[in-house]
């Protein structure tokens, strides 16, 4: 078995067993890099001597007893994740030169755990799309391609796209990734993976570059429900330094992947059947159904009346409040600098400059949505009509356990489609972006593949802060798909 | 509602994003775009609706009003793309 196979729990038992060493683990990982990521543009930054240095310290921790639960586990970590030392670069040409001098709270919780950073990977700028086309540092490739067709490169999905696909082809055991808007459900379900967007709250967000404050999330990708739930363990918990940050116990979230569904009440919303969604993603969520009521979980229709205007209310929240996070690249304390007449002409050139055109673009649009005359008819409506959407779901959870939809409304697509209107790119992210909106977990699970033979995701939505009944459902997902199939371009391959 | 080329550069000057002449009718037709989907969102009812604010529901926290972090000059001026000794450096702002 190539080192690169492993699950990361079954890394975690064969370094425990002696198998082999963090060293070598590391070592594999960095080769599979360097053969495969001129390709596939994952990596941003590969930290090859840093992983091997942090792989021999972890292996001499191992040594002397006092193994952490990631204990010299190779991960990569989303480059908008600030590392103390390594440059964080958030895929824009505005933070090209940026080395944080501190640790994201998430990043070190994995350190503090044992985890080696193999290096940083590749996202839409500002984690701002859904193809990871829009990153100052070139394009992701999904390692994925269609059986008739294999040509065509295939985009990763956005915005953790360099996350997706290094997991998915075998360049790291697991990733750290956020979600705004379905930037961990989607290129999770694009790239065959699972990943899991946990309860706002759940997980720190200090030292995480902001993007939409209300909304953003981390949360881990990594190949199976079950190493989402030992990576999730790690990520989260309470943070003095996150005023958002919820201060409840952490479960043991692996424990419940095996807890089974029987008797428990899966809701099917009626509005997530859409005109246009592709037959095979109607039969494999009805093969979903079937899969869980199989195993002894009850299936229910129920409504969530407000899931047509969950897309518009977000694209004025999130860029709202983008526009007020990213007013801190002006050039003066950090990042790329014009050189301008006055202030004013030094910010308007460093910034038109340093963001790409999708970024700029929700900058004006969140500026407008703030400007004066215009916050009532446009930030307070979709404020308000946030509330509608949250008030769906705790009705709809006052009668079942969890909820259980497509990912996306499409498998992966080439990498020069749905470029031309941004309306239609925005139009991936349907299934995923109520539980931004409502602040719930959203799990995406590898569950079967369309005709081309490329992966499709179910998503199973849950309560807030039961993570624990939503990898409960995933899991029992996963192991009725039995999703064994792989991409094209993989190490060891 | 649809936005004239005059209220893009005004949006464009508010944001502090240099909008050069041949890019605003582009931007204008994105923008217009944009909004003209959104503008769906006006035909909910939000009577008596209690905007959500925050992405939780966990209420804010208070805490101490002391310091807790602090005296790091250099950390915080290692990414500065101009200084003068503690300060950062930029154009003249006052004549």
């Amino acid at each position: 078995m190539h080192p690169t196979d492993f699950t990361l729990r079954g890394a975690i038992e064969a370094l425990n067993e002696g198998l082999l060493t963090s060293v070598e683990l590391t070592q594999a990982h960095l080769d599979a890099i360097t053969a495969l990521n001129p390709r596939l543009n994952a990596y941003v930054t590969v930290t090859a001597e840093q992983a091997l240095a942090q792989a021999k310290a972890s292996d001499a921790r191992r040594a002397a007893g006092v193994a952490g639960p990631l204990e010299g586990v190779p991960l990569a970590i989303k480059d908008l994740f600030c590392t103390a030392g390594v440059r964080t670069t958030a895929g824009s040409r505005i933070l090209d030169n940026f080395i944080p001098p501190y640790e994201s709270t998430v990043s070190g919780n994995l350190l503090r755990d044992g985890a080696v950073f193999l290096g940083k990977v590749n996202l839409d700028e500002f984690a701002m799309g859904s193809s990871n086309t829009t990153s100052a540092f070139g394009p992701v490739e999904n390692p994925w391609s269609r059986a008739n067709d294999p040509d065509t490169r295939l985009v990763p999905g956005g915005s953790s796209g360099g996350s997706a696909a290094a997991v998915a082809a075998r360049l790291a055991l697991g990733a750290t990734a956020t979600d705004t808007g379905g930037s961990i459900r989607q290129p999770a379900a694009f790239c065959g993976i699972a990943g899991i967007k946990p309860t706002y709250g759940r997980c720190s967000r200090f030292g995480i570059v902001a993007f939409a404050s209300s909304l953003d999330q981390a949360g881990p990708v990594a190949r199976t429900v079950e190493d989402c739930a030992i990576l999730l363990r790690s990520m989260a918990g309470f943070d003095p330094k996150d005023s958002t940050s919820a201060d409840v116990p952490v479960p043991d979230f692996a424990a419940a992947c095996a807890r089974g569904v029987k008797g428990l009440r899966i809701g099917v919303p009626k509005e997530y059947r859409l005109e246009g969604t592709p037959p095979e993603i109607e039969a494999l969520w009805e093969q979903g159904l079937a899969w869980l009521r199989e195993q002894g979980a009850e299936t229910v229709e129920i409504s969530l009346p407000h899931t047509k205007y969950a897309l518009p209310t977000y694209y004025i929240v999130a860029p709202a409040e983008a526009s007020s996070n990213l007013a801190r690249y002006d050039g003066v304390r950090f990042g790329r600098r014009e050189k301008g007449a006055d202030l004013k002409d030094l910010y308007e050139r460093t910034r038109a400059a340093g963001f790409g055109a999708e970024v700029r673009r929700r900058i004006m649009i969140g500026t407008y949505v703030l400007s004066a005359g215009y916050y009532d008819a446009y930030y307070l409506k979709a404020q308000k009509i946030r509330a509608l959407i949250k008030r769906d779901f705790d009705q709809a959870f006052a009668n079942v356990d969890a909820i259980v939809t497509p990912a996306t409304p499409s498998a992966a697509f080439g990498m020069d489609e749905k470029q031309d209107d941004p309306v239609t790119m925005y139009l991936n992210d349907v299934f995923t972006v109520t539980a931004n909106l409502a602040g719930l977990p959203g799990l995406s699970v590898p569950s079967g593949l369309d005709a081309q033979g490329l992966p499709l995701g179910l998503q199973v939505i849950g309560r807030a802060f039961d993570e624990e009944t939503v990898f409960a459902v995933g899991n029992a997902i996963e192991q009725a798909a039995d999703f064994t199939a792989l991409p094209r371009l993989r190490a060891g391959a | 509602m649809s936005l004239d080329t005059a209220t893009v550069r005004r949006i464009a000057s508010l944001a502090r994003i240099r909008l050069e002449e041949p890019e605003v009718p582009r931007m204008q037709a994105e923008l217009n775009g944009i909004l003209g989907w959104i503008e769906q969102l006006q035909a909910v009812d939000t009577e008596g609706v209690e905007p959500m604010a925050g992405g939780g529901a966990v209420s804010l926290r208070m805490r101490e009003d002391a310091v807790t972090d602090g005296g790091i000059p250099e950390q915080v001026l290692a990414n500065a793309p101009d200084r003068e000794g503690e300060y950062f450096g930029v154009p003249k702002v006052v004549e």
